[in-house]
């Protein structure tokens, strides 16, 4: 745990210097918004729609974070310097996908208003909680995924390809369980909560793939 | 790629490799340092079969490589407190390591406004952070002017108390500083030997 809050002490820090990642996933999301609002050509959308534009525009956001989580890693030699050390190299892995996590965290604390006020229909009032709740699933599933999928692309020459390459596949189970969970909530005079049956499969999905992901990571490290 | 190269260094010695660039010096290094897998034959450090006991040797070497290991964008000394964490070493060592160099005063600035030289000083005091028992240095002394190379020498020269194998494209310089010698031509043993018994004709040979 120690070396965990290590790693994402300095990762914090590095973004925190640099404003590499954070500023551009959210640049991005809310330049969709504006985008979409022109090209479907409606001032409001609502339901599995709203659904589908939030949680397409979140994912493409992550995967500029996706692309730039180990590029420090790699190109300023803080895997050999990692390596070196004697820690459990798990550690990295869950510090690099909370990072991702909690970069997901502030974009979607700017992007999902932003959301409500460009496009969304329906106030975002009675949805909040659920959509707290399915985002949140979601996002683990986008840091998990996302940590693994960035660990193999940044250890090749075309990690801008790579990455999404491999990433959105994989993470289009998460997507389709985040757009079905939000779309009942973001609906005119909608739900309150989101669909049980996708709150379980998002949840599934990220013990899956979390449990995957540690039992993989430490091969992937190797040179 | 390395082939057919066989020695041992007894704890305590230099090592000094010799080669020209591509000989298999930084492989070498890299191998001993956990951080390649070598395909055949058998390495030994602190007796611990590597790669397969390499969690039992990380901690107790230290390397200095080409890239300096530190983050442009974070300070001097936060890149060491990173890796003292990362080496469960205290923050009062981090200041020893940089009294030592020089680099109280330059600590804080970001490692990326940094002359080559200042960041050099920070490498040599992130490899020995921890103590290591084994140095594994890669010209260490590149890009240090001699007031600078005199100040590191507490931290990496002879008298540092650790066992070192070290690299060098000075001859004469690692010549100074070895027990041991090896050169390498192409990934192989060209000798062997004491730096007494070094034969110049063929140290020329494998910088020709």
């Amino acid at each position: 745990m120690k070396t965990v809050l290590t790693v994402l002490r300095k990762d914090l820090l590095l973004e925190l210097r640099g404003f590499e990642t954070l500023p551009a996933m959210v640049l991005f999301a809310i330049v969709t918004f504006v985008i979409f609002h022109f090209g479907l050509n409606q001032d409001t959308i609502d339901g599995q729609l709203a659904a589908g534009v939030l949680t397409v525009t979140l994912l493409f956001a992550a995967m500029l974070g996706i692309n730039r989580l180990f590029v420090a890693e790699r190109e300023q030699g803080g895997f050999d310097a990692f390596l070196l050390a004697p820690v459990d190299r798990s550690a990295l892995l869950v510090a690099k996908a909370t990072a991702l996590f909690l970069f997901l965290v502030v974009l979607e604390v700017i992007a999902v208003p932003a959301f409500g006020l460009l496009l969304l229909g329906p106030s975002l009032g009675h949805a909040l909680p659920g959509l707290i709740a399915v985002l949140a699933l979601g996002d683990v599933a986008l840091a998990v995924i996302g940590t693994l999928v960035s660990a193999i692309a940044v250890q090749t020459r075309a990690r801008d390809l790579i990455g999404p390459i491999i990433g959105l596949p994989l993470l289009l189970p998460a997507l389709i369980g985040m757009a079905r969970g939000a779309g009942p909530l973001l609906a005119a005079h909608g739900s309150s909560s989101p669909p049980g049956r996708w709150v379980a499969i998002l949840a599934l999905y990220d013990v899956v793939f979390a449990l995957l992901s540690y039992a993989v990571f430490d091969f992937l490290l190797e040179d | 790629m390395l082939r057919n190269v066989s020695l041992q260094v007894p704890a305590g010695s230099t090592l000094a490799v010799l080669g020209r660039n591509g000989a298999g010096k930084s492989t070498l290094l890299r191998i001993l340092a956990t951080l390649l897998r070598p395909h055949a034959g058998e390495v030994l450090v602190f007796g611990e079969a590597l790669p397969r006991r390499g969690f039992a040797v990380r901690g107790r070497l230290g390397l200095l490589a080409h890239d300096p290991l530190l983050y442009r964008d974070l300070s001097g000394r936060e890149n060491l407190s990173y890796h003292a964490r990362l080496h469960g070493v205290g923050p009062e060592r981090v200041q020893e390591v940089l009294d030592v160099v020089g680099m109280r005063e330059r600590a804080d600035e970001p490692v990326r406004l940094l002359s080559r030289g200042l960041v050099q000083r920070l490498a040599v005091c992130r490899t020995v952070l921890h103590a290591p028992s084994l140095l594994l240095l890669d010209e260490p002394l590149a890009n240090l002017d001699p007031a600078a190379t005199e100040l590191v020498g507490p931290l990496i020269g002879r008298d540092c108390g650790a066992t070192r194998v070290l690299t060098s494209h000075d001859p004469q310089a690692a010549l100074a500083e070895a027990d041991i010698v090896l050169g390498l031509e192409d990934g192989r043993t060209a000798f062997v030997t004491s730096p007494d018994n070094v034969d110049p004709v063929a140290v020329k040979r494998l910088y020709a």
